[in-house]
């Protein structure tokens, strides 16, 4: 079996604790919390921190879902399984539920974090396209306290995010509109695996037309967030199967997958259209009370 | 004759516990292994542990193919925790660089002049712990010149393509191999008449078997008496260890290869890997037990693929649907060393037998197989010695055909069957099916589905755009590898010895020269003892794994340890009977003749209150007291059972898939399978086979395959990329039996390892390609993934090699 | 760094490297060779454990992180010389052919009835997807699943009954 590369560990026992590791170990240093996406890196020997710091005891402080009347706040250190059974995220964000019962498997979902997600900037990794089709923020905390980013300005491109030496990413907050929902879809080539592609969409609806949309992509393109083109398109307009492709193939248009082993660009491109209509149609009758619990 | 009793799906509860028969013989019995491996207690060969006992890790080439300049191994070997650092250079000192492959071949154990497919073994370290071997892999510095790697199979043969092995002498292209079967002017007069011709470029892409557990081994060479123990992951120990005493010079006396509990082989445990030489090699240097064992990189990477076949197909027929001729092409990629484990005479493995299940006028098959920058094998994956490849040929083309003749696939194959009458039938390209009732299996498999339903079902969903797609697959095996006459690997013919003792008390235990990897031998064979002397199989222990203890033989692959050593474990206890029959003639004192066999004693015909049991006969046999004349003391027996012919196996499978029309995915709806492998021993096992092989079939068929760049760097190196179906992509199976025994077996029996990975893989293509009807699709390669299968419906399907 | 942990109830502390991933603590360090490793991604599932009665795979998580945890594996599943449910469902169900998955299923089919008694065959497959079998083909998992399920809603009602019984004397 393959196994990593030899480090020093640290177990933090509060956030402050955790900075203070980063700040004084340097940038050799990296948070570990499900291990999920870090160890099988540091077992291919493709990452080789010096130090791990351990902050899966800091649950109290990093582990929770809060919901306000306007704000969702979700702690770094939530695990997965919590995000797909909590019944009052699904009922505020059912995209959420949409997107963790396919993201890797039960047994990683236990461990697994949000956080963990959000920080590897994986671009076929999906939390990062539901927090975008969300247009939610991320809290960055470091010695000098907390600032907060926006998903656009967190993600700097593949593995790459705006978290820089010394800082922890502690929580997420996602504004709540009413009159809103979203849906999410996803196509793999087997049970666990990474997205061949796949998009969320939240709709925010104003009587029989829509305010405000989202779309989020995922496996598509670097960094592909916040896509305004789309959002533009949807602001104003009836819901229709003549929108929703319009918007698809603006989705389409802002696509630029690779061949690879999951599939060919073209079909990426063609699915960025096609997951984007599917998640369209179900947030907008989610939003408007129509959803018949179909899948597509 | 055939018998189609009712198929039981039925599923075991605690008040039925209907796999619990306790049967003294044949049926469904809880297997003996088990109580161990749900404790956690099974003992495999990472969990053997030797005292003193040292870690080896093998550093492995980054290029497919590139010269090795320089090895620089001082860093490594200052490791504090390093005892030895070993390179291509070192072996060759030793005479030990390269090694025979299974196909008479040769394999470079560690590289010595270059490196000839990515991951090639180039050196190796010994540790005191398996972290440490790990860390000085990194510490070893290669310097390599690149070479231009070959890796499209069809360009091999060009001649602007370097020359892979220019190890061997005189060697100046990259051909490993021509082989030809078949009638080729019979076929091209049969081809030229004939009112419909069809040709479809077929692909198996190469994929591996990817058991849960890697391959290998704990070498121990004792400093005093010089004999080597490896505990090892071989499917077949005995020729394991012969071949070591060829390789390495020690004497074959002073080996013991011992198969302990074994993950999953699948033929990925049948060749001889370098990684197991080394542990050899480094327990003979160091005087310590040196365990290696692969990760799953190194696994899939390096050990034995399967299939990476290019086939040609193309069928000719009247215009009613009478297939009249086969005839293929095949272009077959070997990777860097011919490493294939199939009999000598057998290049292609049984692939001959491509002319599937129907009685045509002709066939023929011409194949280039050629070398290319990749890992070698070739046989593995429960395909039978390259019948998976030969069904999977024949079931697309005669699907082929029928969408040309717009015909119901089942019908054109039940219009074609081989008729029961024919048995035993020789085939256009001389392979003689023992036995066979085709119609009733195919029949049975179309009631349990619902055949007529399910078309009508898919009328009505095409008419509204919805893609649903039916696909059946009918095959026949031939296992059970085989009559020595023809069949040896490395000049060891393939009979297998079995050895039986009965003790005092009537208790038994059997030595097997097979060994299972999941297939339950433990129980199955006590069975067959249990059938033919009536000793309960619980009374039975079951000897396998271990040369020191168990007669020779050559291994558990191409579904023959049923076949062959099935077959030797009925005779053995055959021949215990009969000297046990002479022995109760003196304790009843009746004449032979007067005395019956009824499972589990001797009666006097006419009296059967006179009558002694088998244990009754052990305990004389062994006691005191004079035995009949000529008859010695003990009830013990030995076997080495020779076949006379292959086994035949057979089944029809129709699978029920459901297409996505927008996002091009495809879900298995329900899959039926109805085999018949001759008389059943426990039902229970055939399902859990039939079962694990579908599974396979729904993998291979929809995404597992392992693929290449064009410098040759493996795509597909961690379970990340190679895809194995979980419980999510796969239907609750549904199977059904007949049964047909064979003619020539001792009980009947034909093998059922490899039928349901070798029939499955046509059943889902076929049912995809007939989903995609309305696009005018008449094929598409393997593996059909979501973006493979939108291509095909743009009409750009592009074949994955 | 010394880990301490507790392993089927009992503390254990080994002296370990940092670096030490929890499977081959259980394996190499304290001799518990029943939890298995099949790769090295967390794809496959093999290597299934408990921690604090959450199942997680052991070949991705390191031994120092489990420290102070109570960690449980297949050797713990028997109890007192009596099995669990599950593995006597796995063996009346041919849920197990070479039964080198067979720890991880089973220590995720304990942990998914713990929660759920009465599991459809669709929330099985859910629960086990993240673990790969090659023998199986995952049926007689499923129904071995069942089998514990049935077992132990069996053991329940009589238990139920008996103390009812006991209650009425």
């Amino acid at each position: 079996m393959q196994v990593p590369a030899p480090f020093e560990y640290e177990r933090a026992t509060s956030v402050d604790h955790a900075i203070e590791l980063l700040n004084r170990l340097g940038s050799e240093a990296r948070i570990i919390a499900g291990g999920h996406s870090l160890l099988p890196m540091m077992k291919l020997r493709m990452a080789a921190p010096e130090y791990i710091i351990d902050i899966n005891d800091l649950s109290a402080e990093l582990q929770y879902i809060n919901i306000s009347d306007n704000e969702i706040r979700i702690g770094a250190l939530t695990r997965h399984q919590q995000l797909l059974e909590s019944d009052e995220l699904a009922a505020a964000l059912p995209i959420f539920r949409d997107a963790e019962k396919v993201i890797a498997d039960p047994v990683v979902r236990n461990k697994g974090t949000l956080g963990g997600s959000l920080c590897q900037a994986d671009p076929s990794e999906d939390l990062s396209a539901v927090c975008d089709a969300l247009d939610a923020s991320c809290v960055i905390k470091g010695l000098d306290g907390e600032r907060m980013v926006s998903m656009h300005d967190f993600h700097r491109g593949p593995y790459e995010t705006a978290v820089a030496d010394g800082e922890m990413l502690t929580e997420v907050r996602i504004p709540l509109r009413p009159n809103s929902s979203s849906a999410y879809h996803k196509v793999e080539r087997r049970a666990g695996d990474w997205a061949v592609a796949s998009a969320g969409a939240a709709v925010t609806m104003d009587g029989d037309v829509i305010a405000d949309g989202r779309v989020g992509l995922c496996a598509v393109g670097p960094n592909l967030t916040n896509i305004e083109p789309i959002s533009e398109a949807l602001r104003g307009q009836a819901p229709s199967e003549e929108l929703y492709a319009r918007v698809g193939q603006i989705a389409a248009d802002n696509s630029s997958p690779n061949t690879d082993t999951r599939g060919t660009a073209a079909y990426k491109t063609h699915l960025a259209k096609e997951l984007t209509i599917r998640s369209l149609r179900k947030a907008v009758a989610r939003a408007t009370g129509t959803d018949t619990g179909a899948v597509a | 004759m055939t018998v189609t009793d009712d198929n039981t799906n039925a599923v075991p509860t605690p008040d039925n516990n209907l796999n619990d028969n306790k049967p003294v013989g044949y049926g469904r019995m809880l297997r003996k292994e088990d109580p161990r491996f749900v404790r956690g207690l099974g003992q495999y060969c990472d969990d053997v542990e030797l005292p003193g006992m040292l870690h080896l890790a093998i550093l492995r080439s980054p290029m497919a193919h590139a010269r090795i300049v320089n090895i620089d191994k001082s860093a490594a070997e200052a490791h504090p925790k390093v005892k030895a650092v070993i390179t291509g250079a070192d072996l060759a000192e030793q005479g030990l660089a390269w090694m025979p492959t299974l196909s008479n071949d040769v394999q470079a154990v560690l590289a010595t002049d270059k490196v000839r497919f990515q991951h090639q073994e180039v050196a190796f370290v010994v540790a005191e712990d398996r972290y440490s071997a790990r860390d000085a892999l990194e510490l070893i510095d290669v310097e390599y010149e690149y070479i231009k790697p070959v890796v499209d199979v069809r360009k091999a043969m060009d001649p602007e393509s370097a020359i892979i092995r220019d190890d061997l002498e005189g060697k100046e292209d990259n051909y490993c191999f021509k082989w030809e079967t078949g009638d080729k002017e019979a076929t091209e007069a049969v081809f030229a008449n004939a009112d419909v011709t069809v040709k479809e470029e077929v692909v198996y892409p190469r994929v591996h078997p990817a058991p849960m557990e890697t391959c290998g081994c704990v070498a121990d060479v004792d400093r005093v008496s010089g004999k080597l123990t490896l505990w090892s992951t071989t499917q077949a120990p005995h020729a394991h260890r012969t071949v070591y005493a060829l390789v390495s010079g020690l004497p074959e006396h002073k080996i013991r290869v011992i198969a302990p509990d074994i993950g999953g082989g699948f033929g990925n445990k049948v060749p001889i890997y370098p990684g197991y030489v080394c542990a050899i090699v480094a327990s003979l240097v160091i005087g310590k037990p040196v365990k290696w064992m692969e990760d799953r990189t190194e696994n899939l990477v390096s050990t034995g693929f399967a299939r990476d076949y290019v086939m040609q197909g193309e069928i000719a027929a009247t215009k009613d649907g009478k297939i009249q001729a086969i005839r293929t092409h095949v272009l077959a990629d070997h990777g860097a060393f011919n490493g294939t484990a199939a009999p000598l005479k057998y290049p292609a493995g049984f692939f001959g037998v491509f002319t599937g299940s129907y009685d045509i006028d002709a066939a023929y098959c011409d194949m280039d197989a050629v070398y290319t920058n990749k890992a070698p094998g070739g046989v593995a994956y429960a395909c039978s010695f390259r019948i998976t490849e030969a069904v999977y040929l024949v079931e697309r083309i005669v699907d082929c055909l029928a969408y040309e003749l717009d015909m119901d696939p089942a019908e054109l194959r039940l219009k074609n069957f081989i008729q029961p009458e024919q048995f035993p039938y020789e085939s256009k390209t001389g392979w003689v099916y023992d036995s066979g009732d085709y119609e009733p299996a195919m029949r049975k498999a179309m009631d349990m589905i619902g055949y007529d339903d399910l078309r009508a079902e898919q009328a009505e969903k095409r008419a509204k755009g919805e893609l649903m797609g039916i696909g059946i697959s009918f095959f026949t095996e031939a296992v059970g590898a085989g009559p020595r006459k023809d069949m040896d690997i490395l000049g060891l013919g393939m009979a297998d010895g079995c050895e039986l003792r009965i003790h005092p008390t009537g208790k038994a235990v059997v030595r097997l020269s097979v060994k299972t990897q999941g297939q339950g031998h433990e129980t199955t064979f006590a069975q067959i003892i249990a059938e033919e002397l009536g000793i309960a199989p619980d009374d039975i222990d079951v000897v396998h794994g271990d040369t020191d203890n168990t007669p020779f033989g050559l291994g558990t692959y191409g579904s023959r340890s049923t076949p062959v050593s099935g077959a030797a474990a009925a005779l053995v206890a055959r021949k215990i009977r009969e000297k046990a029959h002479i022995i109760s003639s003196g304790m009843l004192e009746a004449s032979v003749a007067d005395i019956e066999w009824v499972k589990g004693s001797f009666q006097v015909k006419g009296d059967p209150e006179k009558s002694v049991t088998i244990q009754d006969v052990a305990m004389r046999a062994h006691g005191a007291g004079d035995l009949p004349q000529g008859i010695e003391g003990g009830l013990d027996a030995s076997v080495c059972y020779n076949p006379d012919n292959l086994t035949y196996p057979f089944g029809a499978y129709i699978c029920v898939v459901d297409v996505d029309p927008g996002t091009a995915e495809v879900k298995v709806r329900r899959f039926v399978a109805v085999d018949d492998c001759g008389t059943q021993i426990n039902p229970m096992i055939i399902e859990g086979q039939v079962h694990g092989g579908l599974t396979d079939g729904v993998g291979m068929a929809l995404m597992e395959m392992i693929s290449f760049d064009e410098e040759g760097n493996c795509l597909n190196s961690t379970l990340m990329d190679y895809l194995i179906p979980t419980a999510m992509e796969v239907p609750d199976w549904e199977t059904g039996h007949t049964v047909t025994p064979s003619p020539h077996h001792p009980i009947g029996a034909k093998g059922i390892g490899e039928s349901a990975t070798v029939g499955s893989p046509p059943a889902v293509v076929n049912a995809v390609v007939d989903a995609l009807k309305p696009y005018g699709i008449r094929h598409a390669d393997m593996p059909l993934t979501p973006s493979r299968v939108w291509e095909a419906m743009q009409g750009n399907h592009t074949p994955p090699i | 760094m010394q880990v301490t942990m507790t392993i089927n109830g009992e503390e254990v502390s080994r002296e370990v490297e940092p670096r030490t991933l929890l499977v081959h603590f259980l394996r190499d360090h304290v001799g518990l060779t029943g939890t298995h490793w099949g790769c090295d991604t967390s794809n496959c599932g093999t290597c299934v454990v408990w921690i604090d009665e959450e199942p997680v795979k052991s070949c991705t998580h390191l031994a120092a992180m489990a420290g102070g945890h109570a960690v449980r594996t297949v050797e713990g599943l028997e109890v007192d010389g009596e099995l669990d449910p599950v593995q006597e469902g796995f063996i009346q169900c041919h849920g197990l052919q070479c039964g080198f998955c067979t720890p991880g299923m089973m220590m995720t089919a304990r942990a998914l009835l713990d929660r759920n008694p009465d599991p459809d065959e669709a929330t099985i497959r859910e629960a086990i997807s993240g673990q790969i079998c090659r023998c199986t083909g995952y049926s007689t998992i499923i129904r071995s699943i069942q089998w514990a399920a049935s077992k132990e809603r069996e053991t329940a009602v009589e238990l139920a009954g008996a103390s009812n019984e006991g209650a009425s004397a």
